[in-house]
């Protein structure tokens, strides 16, 4: 007799991606030169071990709480909740994390792994520079020379972030090939790897790239959604109504909403960057205002002329200007699951002015993409809505930027 | 299904030499240069063509073909504009392989059934997609084979006997040896390397294998066909490219011919040197 499986896997689930070759429903995947496979292979090995070591975890945690900060605070952000005056307003406060955004989650579970391989160099891209800073804060931890690709254009509007890495020890190549920003580093933080097969590990500062990129930095970035969970819990004794975040290449926005994609009355909300405005051709909105294709070793939404060349993205927020979006992000958009709006520099400058005066907080120019939509929808929704916004980054590395943009000479 | 790719390894194989292998990006710096560059390689040597397919992220290429890529798109050159190059080539050669090689969002955006039905038609025999291992066949491979394309595979440094089979599923035409873990045009490898690849090849393919990245010089490549089937000069040659330009970026009157030059000494050296036996 054929036994009967006690239970048939349920279809019915956002959380079960990638498949086995890291793809998310047509997204994802593993688009890279032969030279690089093996050790894609590699890493995607190292990571299935470490997804059931105790010890592992044991160790990630530690840094977690002790270096990072972790758990940061769930905040009823009171004044903009009565200036609005519809859902209460909760900040996950990322931006409290060590070095100032959520991205050092993702660099010390990456960074933990690398050493697991015996990888003895890291590299990394970096656009508004809070992922080379966070990459060249765990290399110093560690003590593992590092050496961090950046866009000539991203150099020169976020000094402060370039001589931060600089103080913490790491190389800052500047990349002058193709637009000068977050794609071309990446571009060229690929052909580092291909050249440099044997002793270094590429450390993805977001939701996309080859498999298992995509999935292993959501996963390091959970904690993120994890923790707001238990948090709102113990606020409000239930889960959030709404999430709101902004999307680069998705990693906070990942992090908050992976671990709530099941439960079906929590809406979801990711703010892409629309620039100038999505009619005006500058803007960084690859899910609104792009179309899918391969792109950095994945299958995605992307800005791309009619021929399949990539256009260059625009945004105010250097965080946020790239052209693509992590590959489970078009799986949720095409499916529905997660609402897509966009939000332009004026608008998240107008945010940033508004966060800074009524809540004493200095956002960093990427949430106040997030900030500029709540400000849109909060106020038409009802009293008891409880609404979480990721505040993945703190403002002190835009402040040259806004005075620039608001025509303050400091 | 016959292919000039296969002929010309055929025909290479009873003059008793190897082959070479010539790489331009389409359009660079022009596409009427272009075309005057690709037309006449042949008849300087060049034994097969391999034809870049511009486009904006060439994230395995080092600088030189960076630039060349960037060379093309500015010249207004698209994937429809490569195909009609070759288009135009084969209405005077009939015989000479052309492979185009590139990355595959071009091929993605123009749409795979299009693209391999008009590529088969303007008479290109085969592909190297830089970014379509294996694990993704199914997006172009296995289409690009039943529609009677030759579906050029990758092998390199990091290809360990493990991996090689994987590599050497779906494929046909020849088996192009990246020679050196690296992007184009940066460094070189030893013989000795060279020779010890190619033979560890040969025991798991009965394919012809070009060798190929960081074949500078007619040295270089009399050294490689030593031991392998063909060698390929790339960022070599659009160096040369890129030197016969004038500040404004358009051509020299004598470049072509320079360009030509070179391949032609690059075949008399692949040409005078006797094969090892395989």
């Amino acid at each position: 007799m054929t036994a009967i499986p006690e239970t048939v896997p349920s279809v019915n689930t956002y959380r079960a991606g990638p498949d086995e070759d890291g793809h998310f429903g047509p997204y994802g995947g593993r688009y890279v030169a032969e030279t690089l496979m093996p050790l894609i292979l590699e890493v995607e090995k190292a990571y299935r071990k470490i997804q059931d070591d105790p010890c592992f975890h044991a160790e990630l945690k530690h840094y977690l709480a002790h270096y990072v900060g972790r758990p940061s605070p769930l905040y009823f952000a009171e004044r903009l909740t009565e200036y609005l005056g519809g859902a209460r307003i909760y900040f996950k406060r990322d931006e409290l994390n060590h070095t100032g955004a959520h991205k050092i989650n993702n660099c010390v579970g990456q960074i933990l792994l690398a050493r697991m391989m015996g990888k003895t160099r890291i590299i990394a891209e970096t656009g508004a520079g809070q992922h080379g800073v966070a990459t060249a804060t765990v290399c110093a931890l560690f003590n593992l020379p590092c050496t961090v690709y950046m866009g000539e254009t991203d150099i020169a509007r976020q000094q402060p972030n370039v001589f931060r890495m600089k103080l913490l020890g790491a190389e800052v190549k500047p990349v002058t090939s193709g637009s000068r920003t977050l794609k071309d580093a990446m571009n060229e933080a690929l052909r580092d790897w291909v050249a440099n097969v044997d002793n270094t590990y590429y450390l993805i500062g977001t939701v996309a790239g080859p498999h298992p990129y995509p999935a292993m930095v959501r996963d390091f970035q959970s904690v993120i959604g994890q923790e707001v969970r238990a948090q709102m819990m113990e606020a409000e004794g239930r889960p959030p109504d709404s999430l709101v975040a902004c999307i680069g290449g998705g990693s906070n926005a990942m992090g908050l909403f992976h671990p709530f994609l099941d439960d079906p009355d929590i809406t979801m909300h990711a703010v892409e960057a629309a620039g100038h405005g999505l009619d005006s051709g500058k803007h960084a909105a690859s899910l609104t205002g792009g179309r899918p294709g391969v792109l950095h070793g994945n299958k995605t939404y992307l800005l791309q002329d009619h021929d399949g060349q990539i256009v260059e993205a625009h945004s105010i927020s250097a965080g946020l200007d790239y052209p693509g979006i992590g590959p489970e992000h078009a799986w949720l958009f095409d499916t529905g699951r997660v609402r897509y709006v966009s939000i332009t520099d004026a608008e998240a400058l107008d945010a940033f002015q508004l966060c800074a005066k009524m809540e004493g907080i200095i956002p960093a120019l990427e949430p106040a993409h997030a900030l500029a939509h709540v400000i849109r929808i909060a106020g038409d929704l009802p009293r008891e809505h409880l609404l979480v916004m990721n505040m993945c980054g703190r403002g002190d590395k835009d402040i040259f930027t806004v005075a620039r943009a608001l025509g303050v000479e400091i | 299904m016959e292919s000039r790719i296969d002929r010309r390894f055929e025909a290479l194989r009873a003059e008793g030499r190897g082959g070479l292998i010539t790489f331009v990006t389409a359009g660079d710096p022009d596409l009427e240069t272009s075309f005057r560059l690709i037309s006449s390689l042949p008849q300087a040597g060049a034994d097969l063509i391999e034809l870049g397919m511009p486009f904006s992220d060439p994230m395995a290429d080092g600088p030189s073909i960076q630039a060349a890529n960037l060379r093309a798109l500015k010249a207004g050159t698209t994937l429809s504009k490569t195909l009609d190059l070759v288009r135009r080539f084969r209405e005077r050669d009939n015989e000479t392989p052309i492979v185009l090689m590139g990355y595959f969002n071009p091929i993605h955006t123009y749409g795979v059934d299009r693209f391999l039905r008009d590529a088969k038609a303007v008479g290109v025999d085969g592909l190297i997609i830089v970014d379509l291992p294996p694990e993704e066949d199914r997006e172009l491979c296995l289409p690009a084979l039943a529609a009677g394309m030759r579906f050029i595979r990758l092998a390199t440094p990091t290809t360990d006997d493990r991996r090689l089979p994987v590599v050497l599923s779906n494929t046909n035409g020849f088996l192009y040896f990246v020679a050196i873990a690296g992007v184009t045009g940066t460094r070189s490898a030893t013989e000795e390397t060279v020779a010890a690849a190619v033979a560890r090849l040969r025991r798991h393919t009965g394919l012809p294998i070009a060798v190929g990245f960081g074949v500078k010089t007619p040295e270089n490549a009399a050294m490689i066909v030593r031991f392998a089937d063909a060698a390929v000069v790339g960022s070599a040659i659009v160096d040369r490219i890129a030197a016969g330009l004038a500040q404004n970026g358009r051509p020299q009157p004598e470049m072509v011919d320079e360009v030509l030059g070179f391949v032609g000494t690059l075949a008399a050296a692949v040409r005078a040197t006797p094969r090892q036996a395989a």
